[in-house]
């Protein structure tokens, strides 16, 4: 309970520098305003309206709250306005191409741990990978699944995977290679298999390594969803509302689209982390 | 072949162990010969560098020797390593975080594929063999680093080896509790009976366990010196400040010396 003064502290800084800053940004349309109209305008009256814009360069927080508020409780969650739609198209993706990453992450670090000859073919390649701008990637993936009559779900889970199998293959590998040499010559000493040593020591090592990358996947695979919804001409997504936003100028959609997205990256992490918590604790690994 | 009692258990002869290094060649070991009898206590004493945890790790099979002859049990390292001949307690007691005490036990167990009551079984005898009875499902993070320590001698111990080789096994230790250890081995190897290989840079620890001492010497790794005890096989903690004690530390210092005569 003590560490709640720090937070709000500086969670307080941020929404009164957040206020200044849509002060000082939204202050000129309200001047260009007034000067078309030809009155002038006083300091409190500037003040008042760059709080209250339709538009504004940027929304201030209270706008903000207000457009997640009518998003996520205002509306039919059927309605095409309903942030919680737009989020659960955007998590199931994410939840899939999360799966799939990971699944993939896992399978290809257990080879290139198992087989030297992966360890020099596949590594440098998935390193690539990472290399390429997701958004130049995004865009092509959508186009060929599309032709090959694959819509909606799939490609945006499949760029999603994209970009979550990495973290999860790198700490995957790192945890599979943590057994020390004492370690793997104990098990030489019972005459182990490779197959038992894998079950027995190296896949429990490996999970406090897991779990890290899954937290930096979970998240990326978020990200890689959001990307895919916007090249994609989605109607529905977190993605897509960013977009439909910035086409007409519905600043304060975008922002409460952001901070969805936010709020939901944060949620993800937060279920991981649960799960670490839980799983570490019954293999007696944390304490 | 094992029930030739009269063999040795292990029988080295002109054993050589070169490691190709960045630097040349290293010579760990040099024309080692040397034969442990069933039931003996030997240990391995010398400086570091001196090939004494490389040749209990050729015993292992854990390294290849470059030339000469090596038998446990009359058969070949490698092949009494796959017949699970013997157990092995490294200087860490390495045990798995993830698993109890007891789990850890099981582990050699579980590999070798003993039945799960045969497990159940044997785990509570080491346990109690090693004073653990009470801490089956405990984390090794619960215990004490002597305790941790124990639970790997019991480790080795479960299932039926009849060489314990151990490397160091109380060298990050205290000495109070190694102290403990000692006599708890000495009795612990009076109810198995099993031979033995103990790896250690102390003198007074070497000089109280064991009925054979081997002193050894670093540049090559070789012999200096194997010390047959004349200690009796009953050994109160008090027996070390005994004359006959005294004399064999005395001749081992020597022998330790002498192998650094010349650098």
């Amino acid at each position: 309970m003590r560490s709640i003064l720090p937070i709000l502290t500086v969670l307080t800084a941020i929404v009164a520098l957040w206020y200044g800053a849509a002060v000082m940004l939204n202050k000129q349309w309200t001047y260009d305003q007034a000067a078309r109209a030809g009155v002038t305008v006083t300091f409190s009256q500037v003040l008042a309206d760059t709080m209250t814009q339709e538009r504004p360069v940027l929304p201030a927080p209270h706008q903000v709250a207000k457009g997640l508020w009518d998003g996520f409780a205002g509306q039919k969650i059927t309605s095409k306005k309903s942030l919680v739609l737009h989020s659960w198209i955007t998590f199931s993706a994410t939840m899939a191409g999360f799966a799939l990453g990971t699944l993939a992450g896992i399978v290809l670090a257990v080879g290139i741990v198992h087989s030297r000859a992966m360890d020099m073919s596949v590594m440098p390649w998935a390193i690539a990978s990472q290399t390429i701008p997701i958004l130049a990637i995004a865009p092509m993936v959508i186009v060929v699944l599309a032709s090959l009559g694959i819509k909606g779900l799939i490609p945006k889970a499949i760029i999603a995977a994209y970009l979550s199998f990495f973290p999860v293959l790198v700490g995957m590998v790192k945890g599979l290679r943590a057994p020390d040499g004492m370690q793997l010559d104990l098990l030489r000493t019972y005459n182990a298999s490779g197959s038992q040593a894998f079950w027995k020591l190296r896949l429990p090592s490996s999970m406090p390594y897991l779990f890290a990358s899954l937290k930096v996947g979970v998240a990326a695979a978020l990200v890689g969803t959001i990307v895919a919804e916007l090249p994609a001409g989605a109607s529905q997504g977190l993605g897509a509302r960013l977009l439909s936003g910035s086409y007409y100028g519905q600043t304060i959609q975008i922002w409460s689209a952001l901070f969805a997205a936010a709020i939901l990256a944060a949620v993800l992490v937060l279920i991981v982390g649960v799960i670490e918590r839980v799983v570490l604790k019954r293999m007696g690994m944390a304490k | 072949m094992k029930d030739d009692v009269k063999a040795p258990v292990i029988f080295a002869k002109d054993l050589n162990l070169v490691f190709e290094t960045n630097d040349g060649p290293v010579q760990a070991l040099k024309d080692v010969n040397l034969s442990i009898e069933r039931g003996d206590f030997v240990s391995f004493i010398g400086p570091s560098g001196c090939g004494k945890t490389t040749f209990l790790r050729c015993i292992a099979a854990l390294e290849h020797p470059t030339s000469g002859t090596l038998k446990v049990n009359s058969i070949p390292p490698d092949e009494a390593r796959k017949a699970r001949s013997y157990g092995y307690v490294f200087q860490a007691a390495g045990l798995y975080p993830w698993r109890t005490i007891a789990g850890n036990v099981k582990l050699p167990l579980e590999i070798m594929g003993y039945s799960k009551a045969e497990q159940e079984e044997r785990v509570r005898k080491v346990l109690s063999l090693v004073d653990l009875e009470g801490f089956a499902k405990k984390f090794p993070w619960q215990l004490s680093g002597g305790m941790q320590q124990r639970a790997s001698i019991a480790r080795a111990l479960a299932f039926d080896a009849d060489i314990l080789l151990m490397d160091e096994p109380f060298g990050a230790l205290d000495e109070i509790v190694r102290d403990r250890l000692n006599e708890e081995l000495l009795k612990l190897w009076a109810r198995t009976g099993k031979t033995i290989g103990f790896v250690t840079h102390s003198i007074p620890e070497a000089v109280y366990l064991s009925t054979k001492i081997v002193v050894m010497s670093p540049r090559p790794g070789r012999i200096t010196d194997v010390i047959e005890s004349t200690l009796p096989k009953e050994r109160p903690l008090d027996i070390r400040d005994s004359e006959e004690f005294l004399k064999i530390a005395h001749r081992v210092r020597e022998g330790l010396r002498a192998g650094h005569a010349y650098d």
